[in-house]
């Protein structure tokens, strides 16, 4: 099997996986039925493009392995998703936040990744750019909503995104499966968007009336398997069926 | 709190495809015009049931009062020569 | 106005009806037409939204990713179908925050069948085969009622339901024909949400109120005990297809009837339910309270926001 390819898909879906399943928990639960049923959407946006994904993954292992077990049935250490996409729902301002900062690098990520010689990530990608410029759209508004909204909002949201501009920085990191394949004219070389990425986010937050965070200090690990304490509890509930009772279809 | 104001209402109107017109689709509440577009993509047209969408604050429409309705659509009922029946023509003429 | 005028137009009114017609917003309607459907179909979008309670709790421990895109889809349907319900009843001239206040104190009703919990995976599969499968049965009918706003509503929460109780049977289905520990789980579920089902339905026709005044103003077209009838006859050969028993010993096919007879129901369990005593009565309050309270700093920042675009806007504009 194509042992980097693999690995390299799995770096772009957990990130979706892990983000569509934080979203999913606020179904029911948001601020307004309106925007309840926009988050569910991305949600369902996400898990639609890590269907693929691993449907695709699957396809190289090229065993029995399904989508589901790529999705369910790994270990801690094995999910290599940025600890950005893992941070709870503290509040609404998180949530839009968290968002926000993944959406601005998912975009400019998919642009890329639509070049790709790899003919079935290039599709995947053409398909997920129309997603997430939307969501890129929806999570800025909100930004600007909430940063530029009451002293309330503007403190909220202040605080997630000093809270999460730690995490930001691992986006750009290259783990070996990555450096495989930008050689291979397959991946994309993530550190060059760093620098775009920054503009326009920065551009936002400016608009927003919001500081930038000036830590230089950033969280890594995520890509190598190492997280916040944060995951196992989504891997708890996200794997309970599969884990409590195995080798059974649903 | 007194001074509370809530997102206000606005009226959907969806053209499901290009060559049919906008319809009414209902009605959803939103911030400001940009949100009510973005909530009314998710919430009328999630089945891709439109492309293309407007957004109206109900309190910009102005309605007919049902009590006139008398005064204002009777009066057409029987102006029957505006409809092409009014006219008689021999069987011969086949198309007009 | 007159006495005599007001009776002179509540006869022209109950006319309309009787040929068919449809009411709009604007129209003039009785007094209690206005309040009988602000609470019929503000009900109904109260049950849509706290509806989404017991089905979003298992989204997170779906146990494929195709079962969780599905009932996220459904989840988010019921609150599409809230927003729908919440709207046609602002046409009446009621806000959508009044009608939450009134869920939120207590004032208003919801079906109570979501005051069950959903405890097994099982569940989102007898959830959406029978809950669904009796509030569709109640729901097509309204699609023809005599509130405008209420019918268009109805058609397209019907349209859009179909695929909500083929999904939960779905789910069934695969659990019946899966492993025997599969299909005790569906055998379980199914024990838990039949009776809660079949009460769904209503009080029995002898213990009704409203239902003579309703059934003229097309609010309802079948009694509740018809409806059940339905319900149980269409529902009965289904759980037979897929080799589940339903937990009544006294159900029996009657030929004569040419429907099946059954067991007597637990009306006490059911008012106690409803008068706030079921198993998740509070949990499901303190959740749709408590979303509504944690995101007030959020509307209220949207709102002050627009404003401040507004004033922007205007500013530019001299």
């Amino acid at each position: 099997m194509k042992q980097n390819l693999y690995n390299y898909i799995l770096g772009i879906a957990d990130n979706s996986l892990i983000l569509g399943q934080r979203l999913g928990e606020l179904t029911g639960h948001g601020p307004s039925l309106e925007t309840d049923i926009a988050c569910t959407n991305i949600s369902l946006d996400l898990f639609g493009q890590v269907r693929s994904y691993f449907q695709y993954a699957a396809k190289i292992a090229g065993d029995d392995r399904t989508e589901d077990d790529i999705a369910m049935l790994r270990k801690e250490r094995e999910y290599v998703n940025v600890l950005l996409v893992e941070q709870p729902n503290t509040n609404f301002a998180y949530t839009m936040a968290r968002q926000f900062l993944f959406d601005v690098y998912h975009l400019l990520f998919l642009q890329e990744l639509e070049k790709s010689k790899d003919l079935t990530l290039s599709a995947i990608a053409t398909k997920s750019i129309k997603e997430v410029s939307y969501h890129e759209r929806f999570s800025g508004d909100w930004i600007k909503r909430l940063g530029d909204g009451t002293e309330e909002s503007k403190t909220k949201m202040q605080d997630a995104i000093d809270g999460l501009w730690t995490y930001t920085d691992e986006l750009f990191h290259q783990t070996e499966a990555d450096k495989a394949m930008v050689a291979e004219g397959i991946g994309v070389d993530v550190t060059k968007l760093k620098e775009t990425y920054y503009k326009k986010v920065n551009e936002i937050l400016e608009e927003a009336t919001l500081e930038i965070p000036e830590s230089k200090w950033f969280q890594k690990g995520g890509k190598e398997g190492v997280h916040t304490e944060h995951l196992g509890y989504l891997l708890a509930e996200l794997q309970y069926m599969q884990r409590a009772y195995p080798n059974m279809e649903w | 709190m007194s001074d509370k104001k809530n997102w206000p209402l606005w009226e959907i109107f969806v053209r499901s495809k290009n060559g049919l017109e906008h319809r009414h689709f209902g009605s959803l509440h939103a911030a400001d015009a940009e949100m009510a577009l973005e909530n009314a993509r998710d919430v009328y047209t999630r089945r891709n049931e439109g492309v293309s969408i407007w957004v109206v604050e109900s309190k910009n429409i102005t309605a007919s009062n049902p009590e006139h309705n008398g005064e204002m659509f009777e009066p057409a009922q029987d102006k029957v020569y505006r409809h092409p029946t009014f006219y008689d023509l021999p069987d011969e003429v086949k198309h007009m | 106005m007159s006495e005599e005028q007001i009776k002179n137009l509540e006869a022209q009114f109950e006319a309309r009806i009787a040929r068919d017609e449809k009411i709009e917003p604007k129209d003039w309607m009785p007094e209690k037409y206005r309040k009988t459907h602000i609470r019929q179909m503000s009900q109904h979008a109260h049950s849509e939204i706290v509806g989404m309670l017991p089905e979003g709790n298992w989204i997170t421990r779906a146990p494929s990713l195709r079962r969780k895109v599905a009932l996220l889809a459904k989840v988010q349907d019921e609150a599409g179908h809230g927003l729908y319900l919440y709207s046609a009843c602002e046409t009446l001239g009621i806000s959508r925050d009044e009608l939450y206040e009134q869920l939120h104190s207590g004032k208003a009703k919801y079906s109570s069948i979501f005051n069950y919990p959903t405890v097994t995976w099982a569940d989102m599969g007898a959830v959406g085969w029978l809950v669904d499968g009796a509030a569709i049965i109640n729901q097509v009918p309204l699609c023809n009622t005599s509130y405008g706003p209420y019918a268009r509503a109805m058609v397209r929460v019907c349209k859009e339901e179909s695929f909500h109780q083929r999904q939960g049977f779905e789910i069934m289905m695969k659990l019946a024909n899966g492993t025997p520990e599969q299909k005790e789980l569906a055998q379980d579920a199914l024990n838990r949400w039949w009776w809660p089902s079949l009460m769904m339905l209503g009080p029995t026709d002898a213990e009704s109120i409203h239902t003579e005044q309703s059934m003229k103003w097309k609010l309802k077209r079948k009694s509740n005990d018809d409806l059940r009838q339905q319900f149980i006859d269409q529902t009965v050969p289904q759980a037979e297809l897929i080799g589940l028993t339903i937990p009544d010993p006294d159900l029996k096919w009657n030929d004569e009837r040419q429907s099946y007879d059954f067991g007597a129901i637990d009306w006490d369990e059911f008012w106690q339910v409803v008068k706030g005593h079921g198993p998740m009565n509070k949990e499901r309050m303190k959740a749709r309270v408590g979303a509504w309270e944690e995101g007030e700093w959020v509307r209220d920042a949207a709102m002050a926001h627009a404003e401040k675009k507004q004033a922007r806007k205007q500013k530019q504009a001299i």
